[in-house]
């Protein structure tokens, strides 16, 4: 069929060269996989009986239950709390290592950077999990500081893999003519940077950040061994709950996030067309 | 506007660093998750004026390990009756001696002189209960009250039984299945314990927590499970019965200890005593469903709980209910070979 | 962060060895936050795993300053509790397997659904290709064990999935997924999936289409012009997409701990085991070393292929 179809005179050619036949079919299979869980997760929300599982009709009962619910609110704000601050520092040190490792010839030293920058997606998280339970424990005892920070720097360490493949990627394919025109022009190497280099990387920036936000956000056995009194996130909330009973609290609370996520992005997406 | 977000996200985290600074009077409490009635802490709060901050963990390993870390900042943890003599031993709590506390009049006789705490020292009663069967009649109406259902599983349950992960609780099923004694050493009992654990698991669906929700909306048919959560999947699903075995079934207790290297002690002293007052061991009950061990707080306790055959242990089988005591370390490590053995 | 691009493309006034030396110590200075955050945070502390792994297990948790073998043995080895015979590990093996395979088919599977999933999103007119990839990345905004607890209720006996396939009569009776490794792999080929498809979409967004043009106008069928032009031009897309699910399928632990009931374990539950109630924290110690060793397995073969199509490029 194909073979006949290709076969035709070139000008008139009956199809799109980008069309292939069963792609799109496949891909709307992906994306029923990818929403199926989330839009059960949702319509689970909005469950009159106390389970995650069994329907009893129609309520709000698990969005004011939650919305009293201390606990869940605070481990939902830590948790934002400490994606927000991870992934800002992950991406910040991401960028700068990224700035140094690319578009550069191999120097002394290049691979062991780019190995030790990798290094976390290789390594399970238990294994992360038990060696920093046991350093970060004897750090605390030995300054008397248990704060979030122990927290934000494990998270910031694990996200920073995560930022730094998109900015790479994106500086990778990013021409030096612009910075050495700006050079030529006389402007100071912050000038050139502030004004071209970081404007031309920003969208590796904002995709790093994301997923570096989303990593942190997603962090269960880390945070689990790293956490001090008091800090737990909604992760490790749900964990604790594994051996009894999982309320729909967390799904109301997870819907809620949800639909400011949707909110946000569509606005950004929107702003980001119009600027266009 | 991005150095704005900058600043703000700065900002956030600034606040969320200075934020654990210290209130006027706090408490922090290392519980299983989903346990704790946020009506008695606040009661406790305000009673005493006392910031509360409760922390979750999902196992007695992982609340060992994080506090023999150190560094935890946790002034309480609610371990089970097995791993508090690890805690004493190694070291990490509080000798606070509740039996000399004013409400400690209020703990039953029955609870005061238990092996992993002998008069008390250490510990002041949480909730207790017992590890049974719990069997949904709908596909198998056999005798719910054997070990039997998951040892040696009737065809109708084969795939279709669940075993909670608690070493303690299922070794100690299984020997005393075996006709063996709790913490024994026998190895020819504990042979045989390996051997038809080994055997049974290929018949079992899965080894997992959570049977409250599997149970009541039917995706496990049969499980080991607490007596507790077993009561709240007859009130959803009135097909489902506990078994007490009549082998020998697992009686087991959570207890409230004070840490050695806790912050709050005086704070942590006034919990345990706090609990242990008729009223607010109700409160602990009414919100987990299991018993506590404090006199008087049947009075105070929701109705469902005061006839329910899962948590007021019916006077025929009360006989072959048996303390799980702290084992010698030979016995330990047999069980927790095994246990490894069967887990994978 | 003065001026990082700055001295790299200064002109080299006091020759050509002084200005090699300043760019490798500002590519040095620029790195050194990011490696000094992983030193502290990631990096260092798993030495103490190395150490671990060759101590004396403690009574309870923990290890003893001795010296000892018997953690890196066990890996391989079994000793019956009983009678001291000693056999292979052959539940250690399983479980290897069981990982090494169902992340392999995680992988392949993910493979299937991303590729043309990205060639979709990549061939819509630019405008709406952001829409599509914020598609494919919102349901990552929701937390990974609440996500997984959704995808439990979608294939339950009495789910979704089976109460669908029964209302169109596919089937007669529930078929049992949760709790079978079918269950992980479901689970795991969601969770991985936009991992696969994000670095595909990188690649496939350069192609130059032109070629493909070309090689229709050449009368090349189709399926020929799929695996002899579009696939070798996005050959490091799908290395990159391939690594980046196959590794963390390697390490998952949440998935398989939910969805696979417990019975059916992967090496991350393993090792979680030999910490948690298995109080053989060497034996733990010296497994996560063996995992890190099949993940540098793994990364060979991409360095290889990688450079690979970097001489063919």
């Amino acid at each position: 069929m194909a073979e006949r179809a290709a076969g035709r005179p070139v000008p008139g050619r009956p199809f799109s060269v980008r069309r292939i036949p069963g792609f799109a079919g496949i891909a709307a299979v992906s994306f029923v996989l990818l929403y199926a869980p989330i839009v059960t997760l949702v319509v689970y929300s909005f469950n009159a009986g106390d389970s995650i599982a069994l329907w009893e009709g129609l309520s709000l009962r698990w969005f004011a239950a939650a919305w009293a619910n201390e606990q869940v609110q605070e481990a939902t704000v830590r948790s934002l709390v400490v994606a927000a601050s991870a992934s800002a520092i992950a991406t910040a040190v991401s960028t700068m290592a990224a700035l140094g490792t690319t578009r550069t010839a191999p120097f002394p030293g290049s691979m062991a950077i780019y190995a030790l920058i990798n290094q976390p997606l290789m390594v399970p998280e238990i294994v992360t999990a038990v060696a920093l339970l046991i350093v970060f424990a004897m750090i605390k005892i030995s300054t008397g500081y248990s704060g979030l920070g122990y927290l934000i720097a494990a998270h910031a360490a694990f996200c920073v893999p995560f930022a730094y493949l998109p900015i790479r990627a994106r500086l990778e394919g990013m021409d030096l003519s612009y910075e050495v025109a700006a050079a030529d022009l006389y402007a100071t190497p912050w000038q050139t940077f502030r004004r071209i280099t970081l404007p031309l990387l920003s969208p590796g920036i904002v995709a790093g950040a994301m997923l570096a936000f989303v990593i942190s956000l997603d962090d269960v056995v880390i945070t689990e061994f790293v956490k001090s009194a008091g800090q737990d996130t909604l992760p490790t909330y749900m964990l604790g709950q594994l051996r009894r009973a999982v309320t729909p609290e967390v799904n109301a609370i997870s819907t809620a996030l949800l639909a400011v996520t949707v909110v946000l992005l569509s606005a950004f997406f929107v702003l980001n067309r119009q600027r266009r | 506007m991005n150095r704005r977000l900058t600043g703000a996200l700065s900002a956030l985290a600034l606040l969320a660093l200075t934020g654990t600074a210290a209130a006027e009077g706090e408490l922090n409490i290392y519980n299983w998750g989903n346990y704790t009635n946020p009506e008695l802490i606040k009661k406790f709060e305000e009673t005493y004026k006392v910031k509360v901050t409760i922390t979750d963990y999902d196992s007695n390993s992982t609340a060992l390990t994080k506090v023999k870390a150190g560094g935890h900042g946790f002034d309480i943890v609610v371990p089970s009756a097995n791993y508090v003599p690890i805690f004493v031993q190694e070291g990490l709590l509080l000798e606070t001696r509740p039996d000399k506390m004013e409400n400690f009049k209020n703990v039953d006789p029955q609870w005061v002189d238990v092996p992993w705490d002998p008069g008390r020292h250490y510990t002041v009663p949480w909730q207790w209960g017992t590890t049974g069967i719990a069997l949904n009649t709908s596909i198998y109406s056999g005798d719910p009250n054997t070990s039997a259902i998951f040892m040696d599983p009737p065809p109708e349950l084969v795939g279709k039984v669940n075993v909670v992960p608690e070493m303690n609780d299922v070794i100690g099923l299984a020997i005393m299945y075996v006709g063996g004694e709790p913490c024994t050493e026998d190895k020819n009992v504990l042979r045989q314990v390996r051997d038809k654990l080994m055997a049974a698991k290929p018949k079992w669906q899965s080894m997992d927590y959570g049977m409250t929700e599997k149970m009541s909306n039917g995706d496990v048919m049969a499980s080991v499970n607490w007596n507790g959560s077993t009561f709240r999947v007859r009130l959803k699903n009135p097909k489902v019965v506990y078994g007490y075995p009549k082998e020998g079934y697992v009686v087991w207790m959570d207890s409230v200890a004070v840490l050695k290297d806790a912050k709050n002690v005086e704070n942590a002293k006034l919990f345990q005593n706090f609990i242990m007052d008729p009223e607010n061991a109700a409160l602990i009950s009414a919100f987990a469903r299991y018993a506590n061990g404090v006199k008087g707080s049947e009075q105070y306790m929701p109705e469902d709980m005061k006839t329910a055959p899962e948590i007021v242990v019916p006077e025929k089988y009360k006989a072959a209910g048996k303390f799980l005591p702290t084992c010698s370390k030979a016995a330990r490590d047999l069980y927790t070979a095994i246990w490894t053995e069967l887990r994978k | 962060m003065a001026g990082p691009a700055a001295p790299a493309l200064a002109p080299a006034r006091t020759g050509e060895t002084a200005a090699r030396a300043a760019r490798i110590r500002r590519n040095w200075l620029l790195a050194t936050p990011a490696l000094v955050l992983l030193l502290l945070a990631a990096s260092g502390p798993l030495l103490v795993v190395v150490v671990y792994s060759v101590l004396e297990p403690g009574e309870y948790s923990g290890v003893v300053w001795e010296l000892s073998g018997e953690g890196w043995f066990r890996v391989l080895f079994h000793r019956d509790i009983f009678d001291d015979t000693l056999s292979l590990a052959d539940a250690h093996l399983t479980i290897f397997w069981r990982s090494a395979s169902i992340s392999l088919l995680t992988t392949a599977i993910t493979l299937v659904l991303g590729f043309p999933t990205a060639y979709f999103i990549a061939t819509r007119p630019p405008t709406q290709r952001m829409l599509w990839l914020f598609l494919v990345t919102i349901p990552f905004w929701t937390n990974l064990l609440i996500r997984t607890f959704a995808i439990m209720e979608v294939i339950r006996n009495e789910g979704i999935l089976n109460s669908w396939a029964m209302k169109l009569g596919l089937i007669q009776a529930p078929i049992q997924i949760l709790y079978t490794d079918t269950a992980v792999l479901i689970g795991m080929v969601y969770v991985y999936l936009p991992l696969m498809v994000l670095p595909l979409y990188a690649a496939m967004e350069r192609l130059d289409f032109r070629l493909v043009e070309a090689a229709y106008d050449l009368y090349a069928s189709r399926w020929r012009v799929l695996t002899r032009v579009i696939v070798p031009l996005v050959r490091p897309g799908i290395v990159a997409g391939s690594i980046l699910v196959f590794i963390p399928s390697l390490g998952a632990y949440v998935t398989p701990r939910v969805l696979g009931g417990g019975k059916n374990m992967m090496i991350s539950n393993l090792i979680e085991l030999q910490f948690g109630e298995g109080r053989n924290w060497p034996l733990g110690a010296a497994l996560s070393m063996t995992l890190l060793a099949f993940v540098m397995v793994a990364l060979l073969v991409y360095v290889r292929n990688m450079s690979k199509v970097e001489r063919r490029g």
